[in-house]
């Protein structure tokens, strides 16, 4: 019979249709918040979503997960009074694994001694070239450079980001990436916990 | 904006304008109506196209925001967002496409490589952002931008809409009638803006042979 | 990998004595051809050794030597490793190389971008034409001695970005302070405009209407694109239509050339991954894989055992999302306006969540490192892979089937239009789903086994008849298929480290040159790669699918109508990312 596929197909888009109510009657019955509460919006991105599938940005936002990755920024400790020490020694590593080479580091050289200091004087990041690979984070070796969760940067002009843009704290680091942050506070502690270690022993010998 | 907000202008009204309070109105309702509406060019460059259409779908749904018509024919578009790389080869067509949407136009660079190049910079066949040729109202990064993120930058467009005022606006104005309008490049052995013949000439004259 | 071709090696020398001579360089492989036997050759090659499937043509400018060399590489559509030939000549200009196009016509695309990029004259070749950039562009850039105007230095990474890194636009160092270049002596105001006449020219008319008693139709040329809706993306096409029948048709591309192989040349080794990832946007783990298994090859590295399991479960669920948004979007562009793509991107974005969560984008995924992955999968995300390929996924290909299968209007846009044989299709060098539609059962996995692949249970989809139909459907076999090999992988996949080697951001590639390839959601996607021992790649070239999948789509179309060559784009699943690179 002609239309009997468009019949079967038509009852997909029905039951579609459908769906959209009962999943949104069931929460109500269970007097559960389907809508803007974070279980809600995590049952939306399971395998069991049906129904409405959107997630009304900007009302409510989807979680995003730990690892994701949008533009970088600078780790800073925040030191006694208040004071901002950036982690960046500025070793460069980060600049040149960058893949569209759009990251800017001046070092500090020390005017007594003309020897490099191990912080940058300036530190530049052309957003609007950064490929938002995450290399940076990835490879610098002192947890300096970190790949930010903000997305919410648009602008009406061309963004170049210099060192003061790009700080942020370590508590703002810690809470998006709670995981990695943790771990990364472990292997540090090890790591000076070693050091000291070493530098007793050595102190022992002598 | 909520509709009651719209009946709601908390404008102090100079004494000497007194008496045209309906301009300032007309303003939010003239502005509610064009931010509420915002037509796209249905239009797809590269990666961050696949971006854009996702935010179309059911998850994202710019709908909510009016932005759902994809118009395929400039003519009916507000807005023309550049989502992706913009290269030599495909700027004629832009320009053509930008000359023939009827103002008030919009021009939104979404993602790295639309704002100026992004990591595709270097190439020789790229141009190094849209904003060399077409006045761009909002830039959006990333790479691609998230849904979520061009929402926001779409929001930001609104936010932008909101503050104009119909009696600044230049497409009112019958002098500048012509004003965006952008002569359209050429494809020679490289690409010639023509608005810079002369300068091409000269540095190309100066410059030292191969 | 480098020797599996040198029985053959032996063969051709045999069989041609004095007319070719085995490649001698460390790290290559195969045999050099001298120029003027090479139609002989590559005719023996062909029908005496059966290499029927010419997959790459390509240039590589060998500047120090003084030579330009063309490679080629041949497989057999049976399986079975492939044959590599070369042929050199003095990289003086006009560098001439008799065109393969009569033997193998899938050369076409190929031999006209080499033309485009390298200078290279294909004689014999009926339309050499630039196919990248535009007639009238100077020079061939990726000629070695050939710069950007943005040119800044050789190799990345730049020297002014640290330790003295002020921030500089590039414009500024530029004298156009814009990304252009010049000749000397160029005058704007006297450039003659190309006007596209060889494009036109080079329709084709049938003249065989115009005979007397037949109603004579004018033809008329109608540009399809580059803006145009349904041309995914910026392709253009400027046809012949007698009426609404198609009797020529060129697809013009390089609208979203990018410079991938140039700037390919510049990046080093590592730094070409997340570029990799937007040569076919959808599938970045596919192209991560293919990119990182060359490059494993040249470096004659192992790959972690675990890793190995979590690319094999990145690249299928990557191809059950591209294969859910090929029916989305073919249905859009046969009219059924977004219902079916809108239920596709929604599984699209389940997938996505999944890349999210692994590899921190949705879409540039950048999850490949040389030796295994960058990071394990978290445990929330491998519940979600196992929810999603047990019970979601079975599930909504089901439905997605019994919401359009049946459907007769679709069924009539679909059954008996846009016919491959697959003598055509082996032919133009088509691969991928297209290929299998037509009958012939090759796919990389099971043909020339990377990875993985040959631990786990599948069944090549093929169907027979080459239709448009049928290239639909294949699409739903392979889900179906890609949803097996996942459940085993899910299952098998061992505990342990996710990469063999140490993280380091150098890594030290000897010289020779590998080609890699793996069966991407597009068909055969392919690198090229020539290492002369320094960070970055000589030669850096990929083979995608999409673009050699296109040169079958002019003997597809004609005689149809031209509605229907819009759904046969669709059909052909290309990506202008990957077509044009
Ligand atoms: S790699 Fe880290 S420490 Fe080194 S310059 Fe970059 S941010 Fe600073
Ligand atoms: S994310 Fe990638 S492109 Fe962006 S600054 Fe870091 S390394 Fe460069
Ligand atoms: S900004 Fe990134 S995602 Fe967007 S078009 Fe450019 S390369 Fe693609």
């Amino acid at each position: 019979m002609y239309g009997k596929g468009i019949l079967k197909g038509l009852s997909v888009t029905w039951k579609r249709f459908w769906d959209t109510y009962t999943d949104d009657i069931s929460w109500m019955l269970r007097g559960k918040k389907r809508y803007n509460s974070d279980e809600g919006i995590r049952h939306r991105s399971s395998k069991d979503t049906k129904g409405i599938f959107t997630v009304q940005y900007p009302e409510e936002q989807l979680i995003v997960p730990e690892e994701f990755r949008y533009v970088p920024f600078l780790v800073y400790d925040e030191g006694a009074d208040g004071k901002k020490e950036v982690r960046c020694t500025s070793c460069g590593i980060c600049a040149k694994v960058c893949p569209p080479q759009c990251i800017w580091i001046v070092r500090t050289n020390d005017p007594s001694t003309g020897r490099p200091v191990p912080v940058p004087t300036d530190f530049f990041v052309d957003m609007d070239i950064c490929m938002n690979c995450g290399f940076c984070a990835e490879y610098c070796p002192f947890d300096a450079i970190k790949m930010d969760h903000d997305f919410d940067i648009a602008s009406y002009q061309r963004n170049v980001y210099n060192l003061e843009k790009l700080m942020k704290p370590a508590s703002y680091y810690a809470g998006i990436r709670p995981e990695n942050y943790t771990r990364e506070e472990e292997a540090r502690k090890a790591k000076e916990a070693a050091k000291a270690a070493k530098a007793e022993a050595n102190a022992a010998a002598a | 904006m909520e509709n009651e907000k719209l009946s709601l202008p908390n404008y102090t009204i100079p004494e000497d304008l007194q008496n045209v309070v309906a301009i300032t109105t007309l303003d939010r309702l003239y502005n509610w109506g064009r931010r509420s509406s915002v037509w796209p060019l249905m239009f797809g460059l590269a990666c961050c196209a696949i971006e854009m259409i996702a935010a179309q779908t059911a998850r994202y749904d710019m709908a909510r925001f009016g932005m759902e018509v994809m118009r395929p024919t400039p003519r009916q578009a507000d807005m023309m967002l550049v989502s992706g790389t913009v290269t030599k080869k495909m700027l004629p067509s832009i320009i053509r496409l930008y000359n023939q949407m009827p103002e008030p136009k919009y021009v939104v660079a979404m993602g790295a490589c639309a704002s100026s190049g992004g990591p595709f910079k270097e190439g020789y066949n790229v141009v190094a952002g849209i904003d060399k040729f077409l006045p761009v109202d909002v830039y959006i990064p990333g790479c691609p931008p998230t849904p979520q993120a061009l929402i926001a930058g779409m929001i930001k467009l609104q936010e932008k809409i909101d503050k104009q005022s119909i009696k600044h606006v230049t497409w009112y104005n019958k002098e500048k009638k012509d004003g965006n309008y952008v002569p359209m490049p050429i494809l020679g052995p490289d690409l010639i803006d023509v608005r810079r013949n002369a300068e091409i000439r000269d540095v190309a004259a100066a410059k030292e042979s191969a | 990998m480098a020797t599996p071709v040198l029985t053959q090696t032996v063969d051709l020398a045999a069989r041609f004595p004095g007319k070719v001579s085995a490649d001698a360089r460390p790290g290559y492989a195969g045999i050099i051809v001298n120029k003027e036997n090479l139609v002989e050759v590559a005719t023996a090659v062909r029908d005496e050794f059966g290499f029927d499937l010419l997959t790459a043509v390509t240039g590589v400018d060998y500047i120090a030597e003084n030579k330009m060399e063309v490679v080629y590489h041949a497989y057999k559509t049976t399986g079975g490793a492939g044959l590599v030939f070369r042929v050199q000549v003095e990289r003086v200009d006009p560098i001439e190389v008799p065109s393969l196009i009569n033997i193998w016509p899938g050369v076409d695309f190929q031999e006209r971008e080499a033309w485009d990029l390298y200078g290279i004259k294909f004689t014999g070749h009926p339309d050499l034409r630039r196919i990248l950039m535009w007639e009238g562009f100077e020079g061939h850039p990726l000629r070695k001695d050939w710069k950007e105007p943005f040119f800044e230095e050789e190799v990345k990474p730049f020297k002014s970005r640290w330790p003295d890194g002020q921030h500089t636009f590039a414009e500024n160092k530029n004298p156009f302070r814009d990304n252009l270049n010049f000749p000397k002596d160029f005058d704007p105001e006297k450039y003659v405009v190309d006007k596209e006449e060889d494009l036109y020219m080079s329709l084709e008319r049938d003249t065989t209407k115009d005979v007397e008693g037949n109603m004579k139709t004018d033809h008329i040329v109608v540009n399809m694109g580059p803006h145009h809706p349904s041309t995914h993306g910026v392709l253009r096409v400027a046809v012949q239509l007698d009426g609404e029948t198609i009797i020529g048709l060129k697809p013009v591309m390089g609208y979203l050339h990018r410079n991938h192989d140039k700037i390919g040349e510049r990046n080093t080794y590592l730094q070409n991954i997340p570029y990799t990832d937007r040569l076919d946007y959808f599938n970045s783990m596919s192209n991560n894989f293919g990119y990182v298994t060359t490059v494993e090859k040249l470096m004659k590295i192992p790959v972690a055992e675990r890793a190995e399991y979590i690319r094999v479960i990145m690249a299928e669920l990557s191809r059950i999302q591209n294969h859910l948004i090929f029916i989305g979007m073919l249905m859009n562009d046969l009219g059924t306006m977004y219902t079916p793509s809108l239920y596709a991107f929604e599984e699209r974005e389940l997938v996505l969540d999944i890349f999210e969560a692994v590899s921190g984008a949705r879409m540039m995924c950048n999850y490949f490192r040389f030796g295994g992955v960058v990071r394990d999968i978290p445990d929330f995300a491998m519940q979600k892979i196992k929810d999603l390929v047990f019970e979601r996924l079975p599930a909504k290909t089901d439905e997605m089937e019994r919401f359009l299968n049946e459907n007769e209007i679709l069924v009539a846009r679909l059954k008996g239009i846009h016919v491959l044989n697959a003598e055509d299709a082996i032919k133009y060098s088509v691969t991928g789903p297209v290929l299998r539609a037509t009958g012939v059962p090759y796919d990389l996995r099971r043909a020339d086994p990377y990875s993985i692949y040959d631990r786990f249970d599948f069944d090549v989809a093929v169907r027979q008849n080459g239709d448009m139909m049928d290239n639909y459907l294949i699409r739903f076999d392979e889900i179906r298929q890609s949803l097996r090999i996942l459940e085993q992988a899910i299952k098998q996949i061992p505990q342990g480290p996710i990469n063999s080697q140490k993280a380091a951001y150098q890594v030290r590639v000897p010289a020779g040159e590998a080609y890699g390839r793996i069966e991407s959601p597009k068909g055969e996607l392919a690198f090229y790669i020539v290492s002369n021992g320094k960070p970055n790649a000589y030669r850096y070239h990929v083979r995608p699918a999409s673009f050699v999948n296109l040169t079958a789509v002019e003997s597809m179309c004609k005689g149809s109508k031209i509605a229907d060559f819009v759904a046969l784009l669709a059909m052909l699943d290309i990506v202008m990312g990957e077509l044009d690179r």
